[in-house]
């Protein structure tokens, strides 16, 4: 078999101990049960009231009239030949909630989350830092949220104003020659790059079948080269969590298209020989690709243009704070080099005198050839790039170098802190970057991860990424932030401690916990047998069989 | 009857030139609860080291590679509506795939069940 | 800087626990020779909060927003009504700083919404189930001939020449680099061509793509060709740009569509110049696990109390690498959670009133255009999008509309650069936001611009 359990993930359901007498409602004072929309609302409930036409009122439909008066295509007598005599006849079966039930049952929701509003949320590579609001005031602006992608440009130009100056930054901040901004989240930014890549092998007359990725990388660059018809060879890691230089070495030729290379990577280290191994790797004829997806802990202090990397994609959410809103929409511009910088995708705003010009397919040929093409429709995730605008101009040149700064040493403040409870194994190589990295190792018989995860949601935490990067056994990836005070670090270092020493000693009240969140462990294996992946009327169901 | 190891740890029962393949007792501790299998249909030619089969956990999955070359006669159609046979009984009623042998010859390579233990003792 | 809350003593503290002298202790890993030494050029230093706001104003009032002029854009992105209660909940911190539900016991308030939203999706377009979003409709749409491809083990797509141009792109990138062939037409002014479809689907063919109503507003019935794609053993995958409209006729699953994506930026998401949108994604029960994207899946707690999940996780990337479905690692969450709350608004009733006022307003708006000399109605058949041919190119009357202040349409010759066939082309949307004043202006203006 391949792998058997790299990670060492194995979900477990603990005990129900969950002694406490029971209320009538299931409720627990503020902690409030909510039913499904389709047991509490119906089908001729509506929160919503449509302005009724005076002719409607008066029991004339607009549609009535004489057939075809001017001759013009369609009968008005028969409206459902308009619609292809495709009117809807079956029920759909949406239920309709009233104004003040759609408050109640969605407020009800949300206080059933964790939130970065609530408290730390120390996921690892996931950035979890303050949202502003100004952000979301900007965003919201009529000029910007209430424009149509395909307005004529002269409508727009403030819009395209704001693309431009997002990309002035992107481009300055990463030393690098380009950016192509519609990528509409990380991953699509990836595979952005990885496209760029094959579309300058093409150009070249080249095939090179193959992307080296280390073994420390999230899942998402294996599975995006081989989208994009790569084959994915692993690089080794060296025991002090960096790239084996030598090894990668070793691996190149002319087969070879590109490395991707996470950096700061995801044990949370900087890999040092970066310039090294771009050298190498354009003297064999490939290019050298950079996830981004840490990027705040360097922004403001590196470059990565000047360590030789050739497109890198940003995650506008982790390092210029737009919302992760519960997982996504995210926004992935891609900083490309010299290099590979004709193949960048369309479209892209360019300024001409003092007018911003979207160059689409229409134009692309006259100076921008060898684009690779159109990734998404429309010119990417505008939403995101008022808030990431916002946040870059609200930081400025010394703001940015400080979110960099802080976010580093809070990072390593949580690594001393906790080295003496939890096996930090590469702590002994220096400091970390803006992640700290602890295994499983040292914990009771019977004890995981998992375990001191779910111990500190009843600290009041989210857990930190758990099980991720697959390099050590148990990974827990520790990602503080800049955003977080000393006081509130001081305090998670007590959780963490807490929770890890019950973890040593083997305390069974940690196997079944959570016991104080809105549910207990759920139980995964469950839901994977026998998936429902959407609500159905039981009684329906049973009818009908 | 005899039965065989590999060290991708798959166990092979093979009886004249038919044989039964599945995955060992250690191998589902280590994925933790199966939740899907995915079998070769009969008629399907696997080769030795190949991809023949899917093993899902929650959180895991894994290729289950063919111990020998051969034609398949059976995939185990009961894994499909109770994959946590695997776990169960992974060694019997959780068997994977029946084949025909290609080559006896390709067995002179695969671990007794002694051999197996100390192998997997060793990881 | 009000982001940062370290004060200089709190950092001269924790330097002193990590046993170092200064920061840049911490970045001793950073080659000399990759460290920036001074500041970022150009970049001004930290700004107010009103300072930044006035900035953003400033480019903010450089555009035409569509609420404060008569509007008629569609082609794949529609302005309805946003009731002010979703903006209002998706603004929750709960909902807005939340990551993804990897931790299911704090957050069920994401995992619930999103199980409600696949099940919203499902029914709307008629399916089994559906995932919990995409980036987008063009996006969701590539994926959609990836996993036809992965469930036919064939590498041919037929794309109907009525799928949005911007979605053709996208799906001949993606194609051009996976090896897929794609069989793509222009549209023409005078039908649609459903024939080429029904005539070309073979063997070999992966799947066909059928936009909706399509990118002229032309609906038309999908049920032969789904029989005629089963019959050779191939998905009918079916892309609705605006879901709206299946609130007044037939879904395409009810039709025999294997696969139906969608845009649904038009409920609940504002236009906000082309993203974030959000991609649906559903399909038949069966597929289930050739399906990209994230999944919620209902099971219990340790005591038993119902609870959600994020499921069949095999298939995504974190654990299947190179060999996962897609390489997606996220969903537009926040967008998902706000076509939802819309959907709740709504309700069966609701979204059926609207569906009927947008073609009713469509209808009257097609009537009083194509009595405007110069002007004849090119699609007998639409929902609340139709498109009209012009007695001149239309992309400089959609400029000389804007600047008399009326947003009129999109032009084929934008969509379509360089054919000839459709450049007198105007696509113009009617949602319930568009008033009988609002025709009439847009009546009265193109007469002008067309004499």
């Amino acid at each position: 078999m391949m792998q058997l359990n790299q990670s060492g993930w194995k979900p477990e359901m603990g005990a129900n101990d969950d002694g406490a007498a029971g209320t009538f409602t299931g409720n627990r004072a503020l902690m409030l049960e909510e039913p499904l929309i389709f047991e509490i609302g119906g089908s001729e409930t509506t929160g919503v009231d449509f302005t009724v036409r005076p002719e409607l009122v008066e029991g004339l439909s607009s549609s009535s009239g004489s057939s075809d008066p001017e001759g013009q295509g369609f009968d008005k007598l028969n409206p459902n030949g308009i619609l292809g005599n495709l009117l809807r006849t079956a029920p759909i079966g949406l239920p309709g909630l009233s104004e003040p039930e759609t408050i109640r049952h969605y407020t009800r929701l949300s206080r059933q989350n964790y939130a970065i509003d609530l408290g730390l949320f120390p996921l690892g590579s996931c950035t979890m830092k303050h949202n502003p609001r100004l952000n979301e005031k900007v965003a919201r602006m009529a000029g910007f949220g209430d424009v149509h992608p395909l307005q004529p440009r002269e409508t727009v130009q403030g819009a395209l104003a704001v693309i431009h100056e997002l990309a002035h930054w992107l481009v300055t901040l990463t030393g690098m020659k380009a950016v192509a901004m519609s990528p509409k989240a990380g991953a699509h930014g990836e595979l952005c790059g990885v496209l760029a890549i094959k579309a300058a092998i093409e150009a070249k007359g080249e095939d090179r079948p193959v992307i080296l990725v280390p073994e420390s990388a999230h899942g998402t660059n294996p599975a995006t080269a081989a989208f994009a018809g790569f084959r994915v060879e692993s690089i080794p890691a060296t025991p002090e969590g960096r790239v084996d230089v030598e090894a990668l070495k070793a691996k190149l030729g002319p087969d070879v298209a590109g490395v991707m290379i996470t950096n700061p990577n995801t044990c949370g280290l900087f890999e040092r020989e970066l310039k090294t191994i771009s050298d190498a790797v354009h003297a064999a004829g490939a290019y050298v690709y950079c996830d981004g997806a840490n990027f705040n802990a360097i922004v403001g202090r590196v470059r990565p243009g000047d360590l030789g990397v050739d497109a890198m994609h940003i995650n506008l959410h982790k390092t210029f704070s737009t919302p992760h809103g519960g997982g996504g929409p995210g926004s992935g511009p891609v900083v490309l080099s010299e290099a590979l910088a004709p193949f960048a995708p369309l479209p892209f705003v360019e300024k001409r005198g003092d007018e911003f010009m979207l160059i689409e397919e229409e134009t692309a040929g006259e100076h921008h050839a060898s684009s690779f093409g159109r990734m998404a429709a429309f010119h990417g995730q505008m939403g995101m790039f008022t808030r990431a605008l916002s946040y870059i101009l609200s930081h400025g040149a010394d703001g940015l170098r400080q979110v960099a700064e802080d976010a580093v040493l809070n990072a390593n403040y949580i690594l001393r802190s906790l080295e003496g409870v939890l096996d930090a194994p590469f702590a002994g190589s220096g400091p970390c970057m803006h992640e700290a990295l602890f295994t499983d190792d040292g914990l009771a018989e019977g004890f995981s991860t998992l375990d001191i995860a779910k111990g500190l949601i009843d600290e009041g935490y989210h857990p930190m990424t758990v099980y991720f990067p697959l390099v050590v056994h148990g990974a827990m990836l520790v990602e503080p932030t800049e955003t977080e005070s000393k006081a509130t670090l001081d305090q998670f270092i007590g959780a963490l401690r807490s929770v890890a020493n019950r973890a040593r000693q083997g305390d069974p009240a940690l196997k079944s916990a959570p016991h104080h969140a809105p549910r207990r462990r759920l139980d995964e294996t469950l839901a994977a047998r026998k998936p429902v992946l959407v609500w159905k009327d039981e009684g329906l169901a049973v009818a009908a069989e | 009857m005899t039965r065989y190891f590999t060290d991708e740890h798959e166990w092979i029962d093979v009886d004249g030139t038919t044989a039964t393949v599945g995955i060992t007792a250690y191998a589902q501790e280590q994925l933790g609860d199966i939740v899907f299998v995915e079998v070769p249909a009969a008629g399907a030619s696997v080769s030795k080291g190949g991809e023949a089969a899917v093993v899902e956990s929650v959180k895991a999955a894994s290729d289950v590679y063919a111990p020998v070359t051969g034609t398949v006669t059976e995939g185990n159609a009961a894994l499909g509506d109770d994959p946590s046979l695997v776990n169960s009984d992974p060694e019997g009623a959780g068997w994977f795939f029946k084949l025909t042998l290609a080559d006896a010859g390709e067995l002179d390579g695969l671990m007794d069940e002694a051999g197996y233990k100390a192998f997997v003792a060793g990881l | 800087m009000r982001y940062l809350p370290l004060t200089p003593a709190d950092r001269q503290a924790m330097l002193a626990t990590i046993g170092a002298t200064s920061i840049d202790d911490l970045f001793a890993d950073v080659p000399a020779e990759a460290r920036l030494s001074g500041p970022i050029a150009g970049l001004p230093g930290h700004a107010s909060e009103m300072a930044v706001e006035r900035h953003f104003s400033a480019l903010a009032r450089k555009n035409m927003a569509a609420s404060h002029h008569p509007f008629f854009l569609g082609a794949g992105a529609y302005k309805h009504h946003v009731p002010a209660t979703v903006d209002h909940i998706i603004q929750r911190g709960e909902f807005l700083t939340a990551y993804t539900p990897y931790q299911p016991e704090i957050a069920q308030g994401t995992l619930q919404m999103l199980f409600e939203f696949q099940t919203q999706v499902a029914r709307l377009f008629g399916c089994d189930v559906a995932n919990a979003s995409m980036y987008d409709g063009s996006t969701a749409c590539y994926e959609a001939i990836s996993m036809a491809g992965r469930v036919t083990k064939r590498k041919k797509a037929i794309l109907s020449s009525g799928l949005h141009p911007h979605y053709v792109s996208v799906a001949k990138t993606m194609a051009h680099f996976t090896g897929d062939t794609l069989d793509t037409a222009i549209p023409a002014l005078d039908g649609t061509d459903m024939a080429r479809l029904l005539d070309t689907v073979d063997g070999e063919t992966a799947c066909v793509v059928v936009q909706y109503p399509d990118i002229l507003g032309r609906v038309e019935d999908l049920a032969p060709l789904a029989a005629k794609c089963h019959e050779a053993g191939s998905l009918l995958v079916a892309v609705v740009t605006e879901p709206v409209a299946l609130g007044h006729i037939k879904s395409p699953g009810e039709m025999g569509a294997d696969i139906v994506v969608g845009e649904g930026q038009s409920l609940g998401v504002g236009l906000q110049f082309g993203g974030p949108y959000v991609g649906l994604f559903a399909c038949k029960e069966k597929f289930v696990r050739q399906m990209p994207g994230r999944l919620c899946g209902q099971t219990v707690d340790a005591s038993g109390k119902r609870g959600f999940v994020l499921t069949l996780s095999t298939r995504e990337q974190h654990i299947r690498r190179e060999k996962a479905t897609s390489n997606i690692c996220t969903n537009a969450g926040l967008c998902a959670l706000a076509f939802s709350i819309h959907m709740t608004l709504l309700g069966e009733k609701g979204l059926r009133s609207m569906a009927e006022l947008n073609h009713t307003g469509a209808v009257d708006a097609a009537q009083r255009l194509a009595q405007v000399p110069g002007v004849l109605l090119a699609t007998p058949t639409f929902f609340n999008e139709f498109t009209l041919v012009l007695s001149k190119a239309a992309r400089p009357i959609v400029r000389a509309l804007a600047e008399k202040g009326v947003l009129g349409g999109v032009s084929l010759g934008r969509l379509y650069p360089g054919e000839a066939t459709l450049e007198n082309g105007l696509i113009v949307a009617v949602t319930e936001v568009v008033t009988p004043d609002d025709i009439e202006t847009l009546a009265t203006a193109l007469e002008e611009v067309l004499a």
